[in-house]
């Protein structure tokens, strides 16, 4: 008689899982209407950020004391100790390019902060905030490589990320070049390392990164695009867009910003970061 | 639900060649592990101790660690002490020597099901032990292990899509890149049905066989 | 190569946490996975119109896909609608696994001699009295091997969750060997991985075998 209990108890859990599957939202849509981002958060008593655990510079875990570090790790930790008062209501979630804008518009994480270059199409699922880092595109090789520049990569086997927009970027520039798109960067730096592939193509802080890593790795040629870093915010969230931006204006006025710019990329922040941009392909680099 | 299947046309190109590398890959592999592990099989079921004590480790060894760190650590590990292979190499290196422990539990039953005493008459009218096996136990042991066998192959083409993490162009990899422009749900119903035109015809060829096999042990 | 790294700073600590979130996941999965398979299974054997052709075809169509593919799907998919991703991995891995359950099911309920069913009903017996007394009795003890086959078999697929960055044991690890100081100890990390992987599948394993040696017995 036991198995007729356990059947009606399978059951029901499959009837529960096609109902789950079935109703449509966790009601993130009926809150955002009437209670703000504010409210929320401190009722829930976490705010969720989306950041790389396996860039260097920019967010990496380190394994020595197992925290996650970093440039846009700090930012984020400035940001919850000014508008919530309290630096541990910050819970770090990882992302890579490839998982971060489902992890956004699900409602796992509240805000992405994890090198992620502001496009027309990622403007259409998400909102961005005001620039807070220029990268462009360039190459890391090992030194002494006979790649020099984006038109020696005829043939040539190139490692970048999935989701990531540097592999369209490069196509678009030298078609000629072979794309390998890996799950993360840490991955494509492997494989370079390892020999397999000839370069590791994106922005030139996350390659400044691995080169510092590894100092047979050097970072070369011109800058193919201009890749602006934007902290993406579900576009539920209006209000939390504006504390971001009104945050991330304050810290570069007060020197906040550029302080920790300094720790992490040993040079002053630039004076002429733009407010507003999208990804650029450089033209004259063809020729 | 917004059905939208333009990615199809645009990566026309890149889904049939990856149609076509999860296909190959799996060829190869099978080909690979078919030999490697017939190999172990062997030594698994020989007289001498080492060899026997060989076969047992490769076999425990190999299916009980997932083959994603195996294709990982082929991946870094060859490429590390100079050998450079391309990811096609990589994957089918790395699933031929994770199915072959499979493979060689396989073969070891279905030789083991062999009765004792033809084996016995064999060796007794002049057949050494490799003549043995290959005249008179692995023919025998062949048929009875082609179903399980081909649910191997079955698991091969599955498991190829692990390759996708090493760059590989296969199907899922393909799909991994139009996912990222399109409705991820129409781009997985259709990386789900490329992989099901090569698994279901075989899964359904194993039923029947078993199914007529079935009906003449019962006769 | 470097082995030293090995025994410096957390790694161990770091990777028995994966492990932790590897057999975690497991568990949970194998568990519902082993309920909804049992129902599935008997479905299929039953050969109730509709409802039997319904459990074929689930069958057929997830035991033919790649789990990989399964857990992309649920991550792409169910995100919003599942609330994290240790959810979206044990569904996708329910998803994958019941069916292969289901099959174990099946041929433990067909291993049973159909002179018994016979005679149980020639007795008297309805066909859920015969299915529940006579054939399921028999039937589980034969499942047992092969359902702890499929357990070691998720706790290996568990690692294929690292593409979306669920923090199990090989993602961790992953993530130590992506760091400045310890990229030269990217193959020895492996190898540990490897080797606890293979002490936790391999002792099961060698359970499995006591109690098939048991049951026979």
């Amino acid at each position: 008689m036991r198995l007729k209990k356990w059947a009606i108890v399978a059951l029901s859990i499959v009837t529960a899982v096609s109902l789950a599957a079935c109703s449509s939202d966790k009601g993130t849509a009926t809150d955002a209407k009437g209670v703000g981002f504010k409210e929320k958060i401190e009722k829930r008593g976490k705010f969720i950020a989306g950041v790389k655990f396996d860039s260097n510079l920019f967010g990496f875990k380190d394994p020595a004391d197992q925290t996650v570090k970093g440039f846009e790790v700090d930012l984020m930790k400035e940001f919850t100790k000014r508008t919530f008062g309290d630096v541990n209501m910050l819970e770090l979630k990882e992302v890579t390019s490839k998982t971060r804008e489902k992890m956004l518009t699900s409602g796992e994480i509240d805000v992405i902060a994890a090198t992620m270059t502001i496009t027309p199409k990622r403007k259409e699922t998400a909102d961005f905030s005001r620039v807070y880092f220029l990268a462009g595109q360039a190459l890391l090789v090992k030194k002494g490589s006979p790649i020099k520049d984006v038109k020696d990569l005829n043939g040539k086997q190139v490692g970048t990320a999935k989701g990531a927009v540097s592999g369209k970027n490069l196509k678009a520039i030298n078609k000629d070049a072979v794309v390998k798109e890996y799950s993360n960067y840490a991955e494509a730096f492997q494989a370079l390392r390892s020999g397999i592939i000839d370069a590791v193509t994106t922005d030139d802080g996350i390659l400044a990164g691995m080169a510092k890593q590894d100092p047979n790795y050097e970072v070369i040629g011109n800058r193919f695009s201009k890749e602006p870093y934007g902290v993406a915010v579900d576009k539920k969230n209006k209000d939390l867009l504006e504390a971001m931006n009104k945050f991330l204006d304050a810290t570069m006025q007060d020197g906040t910003y550029n302080q920790l710019y300094k720790k992490w990329f040993g040079q002053d922040a630039p004076k002429d970061l733009p407010k507003d941009a999208v990804l650029e392909l450089q033209p004259g680099v063809e020729g | 639900m917004n059905w939208d299947f333009g990615f199809i046309q645009e990566y026309r190109t890149e889904f049939i060649d990856g149609f076509f590398l999860t296909l190959k890959v799996s060829m190869a592999a099978l080909i690979l592990s078919l030999i490697i592990g017939t190999i172990i099989a062997i030594f698994r079921i020989s007289s001498n101790k080492a060899l026997r004590a060989f076969g047992t480790s490769y076999v425990e060894f190999f299916r009980n660690t997932p083959l994603m760190v195996q294709v990982f650590f082929f991946y870094f590990g060859l490429a590390s002490i100079g050998y450079k292979l391309t990811e096609f190499w990589i994957g089918a290196l790395a699933l031929s020597i994770y199915t072959a422990a499979f493979i060689a539990e396989i073969i070891r039953a279905g030789i083991q099901t062999v009765p004792h005493g033809q084996t016995e008459a064999a060796r007794a009218s002049g057949l050494s032990f490799l003549q043995t096996m290959f005249y008179v136990v692995l023919p025998q042991a062949f048929k009875l292990v082609i179903p399980p066998m081909c649910n191997q192959f079955i698991n091969l083409v599955k498991n190829s899509s692990i390759l996708s993490v090493i760059a590989a162009q296969d199907i899922l990899y393909v799909g991994e890149q139009a996912i990222a422009e399109y409705d991820p749900f129409s781009v997985e119903i259709f990386v789900a049905a490329l992989y099901l035109i090569i698994t279901i015809p075989l899964s359904q060829g194993v039923n029947l066989l078993e199914r007529r096999w079935a009906k003449q042990g019962t006769r | 190569m470097d082995f030293s790294k090995l025994l410096e700073g957390n790694t161990w600590g770091i990777l028995m946490k994966g492990l932790w979130v590897t057999l975690e996941v497991a568990v949970i999965a194998i568990i519902l996975s082993f309920i909804i398979g049992i129902v599935l299974g008997i479905l299929r054997y039953s050969k109730l119109p509709v409802l039997s052709q319904l459990a074929t075809l689930y069958i057929e169509i997830v035991r033919n896909i790649p789990l990989l593919v399964v857990i992309f799907f649920a991550f792409n998919t169910l995100l919003d609608k599942l609330d994290s991703l240790v959810m979206i991995v044990i569904f996708g891995m329910t998803v994958f696994t019941s069916a292969l359950i289901a099959e174990i099911v099946r041929s433990g309920l067909n291993s049973v001699p159909i002179g018994q069913i016979e005679a149980a009903r020639a007795q008297g017996m309805s066909y859920i009295q015969t299915l529940i007394h006579i054939i399921l009795p028999q039937a589980l003890k034969r499942m047992i091997p092969p359902l702890v086959g499929q357990f070691v078999t998720l706790i290996k697929d568990t690692s294929l969750a690292a593409a979306i960055t669920l923090p199990e044991l090989l993602h961790e690890a992953k993530l130590i060997y992506s760091n400045p100081s310890y990229v030269n100890a990217t193959i020895p990390i492996l190898l540990l991985v490897a080797v606890i992987y293979f002490v936790v599948n391999y002792s099961l394993s060698l359970l499995s075998r006591q109690l098939e040696k048991k049951l026979a017995g």
